[in-house]
């Protein structure tokens, strides 16, 4: 769930209010405010459009937890995804280095297809 | 409608939805020439199922062969209740839109060869392309706009109205056509971005008359870390499975494997088979959501254990939705159409689920054909006559029940309600390893809260959304026990079973309709049969036996 907004970061752009699925936050005069946590669906888009990093989505998807913003800041976590997703200036885009039309070249000796069960392991998941 | 002054809007197509289906639906509809708007519950470029991760797609160059192959297994996986035609017109579509895709901006990677490899998505740069595409077209977009209610009249559906619910203010927009593309409903299981996605397309069409079709085919679990989001789990497949012991959990982990083990206890997986860097790098520049999860976590996934769930999945990557009975996606009802996970994927998938890439595909062709059947129908429908609109919508809007009795408004409380449906849909007991007495306990006891959708009061902007989808998810609950109960077999791709009926019977290679909401009838459509799906009832007679 989402767990920070940086006050120091934000700049107050409130993109995150717009691109919000579920509608967790709410605008205010400066940082946006998380006003319906339980709300969250942890998909971490919010944290892929912020453009200055402030925004910290924990992966624990049915509990608070408490997060410490220096130390995301010093692990590189902060804007991570975004990076991993080639957003922001000067990146490579994920989608223009995507290995997965390749993945099935490195397949273990015996792929296994689940029936009821979505796409582990199916070539066509 | 409670808020302040509606914001009121005229055009020709009104697309409900903004993920994919919804997207190519409004786009569709904008390249006929139509006045479009578009509403998102949430916004369009973010929402729904493939905008957090990437998903798969049906790219077969046009080669004769190798696509009546495709149809051919995908007819048979379906347990013949797909249509082999309509296969066919998906493979040539998406097709087409993928080119487009690639035209607009898409930086499809390309192999050795050079070839453009135009069968996976990042759902992020996907959708964010698409919004752009959408607005290109000229489409007006309204975002945290849910749909509450459909408009209708005598001439059949002309609009809808719902809530603009970052300004609490009211919309109303009244349309030639409506598209439906609200996705399918996985009652707020938190699968990657499913929880914007509660059936309630299903429950608008079906307060206007709407049948739906393949609601059965509703059995889908999605493996995911037990502590997270995350439903994509094709990269599951580099993954040895443990119990809690640390012993390996052998077999094939195909059919009920996973689940079966999670009724027994925890189940750990390392994804030890990507035993190399190199294959490490691939799998990461690959579906990089799945490790998110894992990384923040501080679990190192290549090397440690961490705990499985099964989330589910419902008709998202179920099969069941609303009828379509012509060409272009249109419903039962006149002015109505619907595209994506809102419609039933039946006529390309059967009785089996497509995965990411048939759904994905269905999504962007059923989209493209309904928005211009829409286009179509509003150039050509009701010209001339006045529009006497009235809203359709009966539950789940803070109005006293219909027939007066049941809880008084107030008394229910809408979180309470939602976890009462949960209670009987997500639990892998009833809903996963499927009885007769299971599921019609489960149906039983949803009937029963029923009346309770129309006793929550909702206030703010917030509660009337969440009530309105809490409607929703009962209604669709309830549409698929009765559909469960009705199929007496097992067909096709494990998508519905009643324990009781493990054999395919050929008496029953029909789809399944259900409608209304207070009263829920069932009948089986052979509509779809035709002179040549008959021949293969011998073929199924075998596959039943096996």
């Amino acid at each position: 769930m989402i767990e920070l907004v940086s006050d120091d970061r934000c700049i107050g752009c409130n993109l995150c209010v717009k691109v919000c699925p579920t509608n967790v936050f709410d605008k205010t005069a400066h940082a946006p405010v998380i006003a319906r946590q339980e709300d969250c669906q942890t998909c971490f888009i919010c944290e892929a459009y912020c453009p200055v990093d402030a925004l910290y989505v924990s992966p624990y998807t049915d509990e608070a937890v408490d997060v410490d913003e220096e130390t995301l800041a010093a692990d590189g976590v902060l804007g991570s995804w975004r990076a991993t997703l080639g957003w922001g200036p000067g990146r490579t885009k994920l989608a223009a280095v995507d290995q997965t039309p390749f993945i099935n070249r490195i397949l273990p000796p015996r792929p296994v297809r689940a029936a009821g069960i979505s796409d582990a392991g199916s070539p066509t998941g | 409608m409670s808020g302040e002054t509606a914001v009121k809007l005229t055009a020709d197509v009104l697309v409900i939805g903004g993920g994919p289906a919804g997207a190519w639906a409004a786009w569709s509809a904008a390249s006929q020439g139509a006045k479009v708007v578009l509403v998102d519950k949430g916004y369009l470029g973010s929402s729904g199922a493939t905008a957090p991760g990437g998903t798969n797609l049906l790219y077969l160059p046009p080669d004769r062969e190798l696509r009546e192959k495709a149809v051919q297994q995908r007819m048979e996986s379906g347990g013949f209740l797909s249509e082999a035609d309509w296969i066919h017109r998906v493979l040539d579509q998406v097709y087409i839109n993928l080119e487009l895709v690639e035209k607009w901006g898409y930086p499809f990677v390309r192999d050795e060869d050079g070839v453009p490899q135009r069968n996976h998505l990042q759902g992020p740069e996907y959708m964010a392309l698409m919004r752009k595409a959408v607005k290109k077209a000229g489409v007006k977009v309204l975002d945290h706009a849910p749909a509450l209610e459909l408009l209708v009249d005598e001439h059949g559906v002309g609009g809808a109205r719902g809530i603009l619910r970052q300004q609490n203010r009211d919309w109303e927009v009244e349309a030639g056509a409506v598209v439906i593309a609200t996705g399918g409903c996985a009652f707020l299981s938190k699968g990657l971005g499913c929880n914007v996605l509660t059936g309630d397309g299903y429950l608008m069409g079906a307060e206007v008359g709407a049948e739906l079709s393949g609601m059965e085919f509703s059995r889908r679990y999605a493996p995911a870390p037990a502590f997270s989001s995350n439903t994509r789990s094709r990269l599951l497949g580099w993954a040895t499975y443990y119990d809690q012991e640390g012993k390996e959990l052998q077999g094939r982990r195909d059919g009920d494997f996973l689940a079966k083990c999670l009724l027994e206890g925890p189940v750990y997986a390392i994804m030890n088979k990507a035993d190399t860097p190199e294959k490490q790098a691939i799998l990461r520049s690959s579906h990089a959501i799945f490790f998110l999860p894992y990384d923040r976590a501080g679990i190192d996934a290549f090397t440690q254990p961490f705990p499985l769930t099964l989330r589910y999945e419902g008709t998202v990557r179920g099969t069941g939705g609303l009828r379509i009975v012509t060409d272009d996606c249109g419903t039962t009802v006149p002015g109505l159409y619907a595209a994506g996970d809102a419609a039933t994927r039946e006529r390309i998938t059967g009785a089996a689920s497509g995965g990411g890439a048939f759904n994905a595909s269905w999504a962007i062709c059923s989209g493209t054909w309904a928005g211009a059947g829409a286009a179509k129908h509003a150039r050509t429908a009701g010209v001339g006559s006045v529009r006497r609109l009235r809203p359709a919508g009966r539950y789940g809007l803070g109005r006293p029940s219909v027939q007066g009795d049941g809880p008084t408004p107030g008394q229910i409380d809408t979180r309470t309600l939602i976890r009462s449906i949960q209670a009987q849909v997500l639990p892998l007991e009833i809903n996963y390893f499927r009885t007769e007495k299971s599921i019609g306990e489960a149906l039983g006891k949803l009937h029963a809260l029923w009346p309770e959708v129309n006793a929550q009061a909702p206030v703010t902007v917030h509660d009337r959304v969440h009530a309105r989808e809490a409607a929703a998810m009962a209604a669709t609950a309830r549409w698929m026990y009765t559909a469960a109960l009705a199929r007496k077999e097992t067909r096709g791709g494990g998508l519905h079973v009643l324990r009781e009926y493990p054999e395919l019977d050929p008496n029953q290679h029909h789809r399944l309709l259900v409608s209304g909401l207070e009263r829920i009838e069932v009948k089986p459509d052979r509509s779809f049969l035709t002179p040549l799906a008959d021949q293969a009832a011998p073929a199924l007679k075998e596959a039943g036996a096996q």
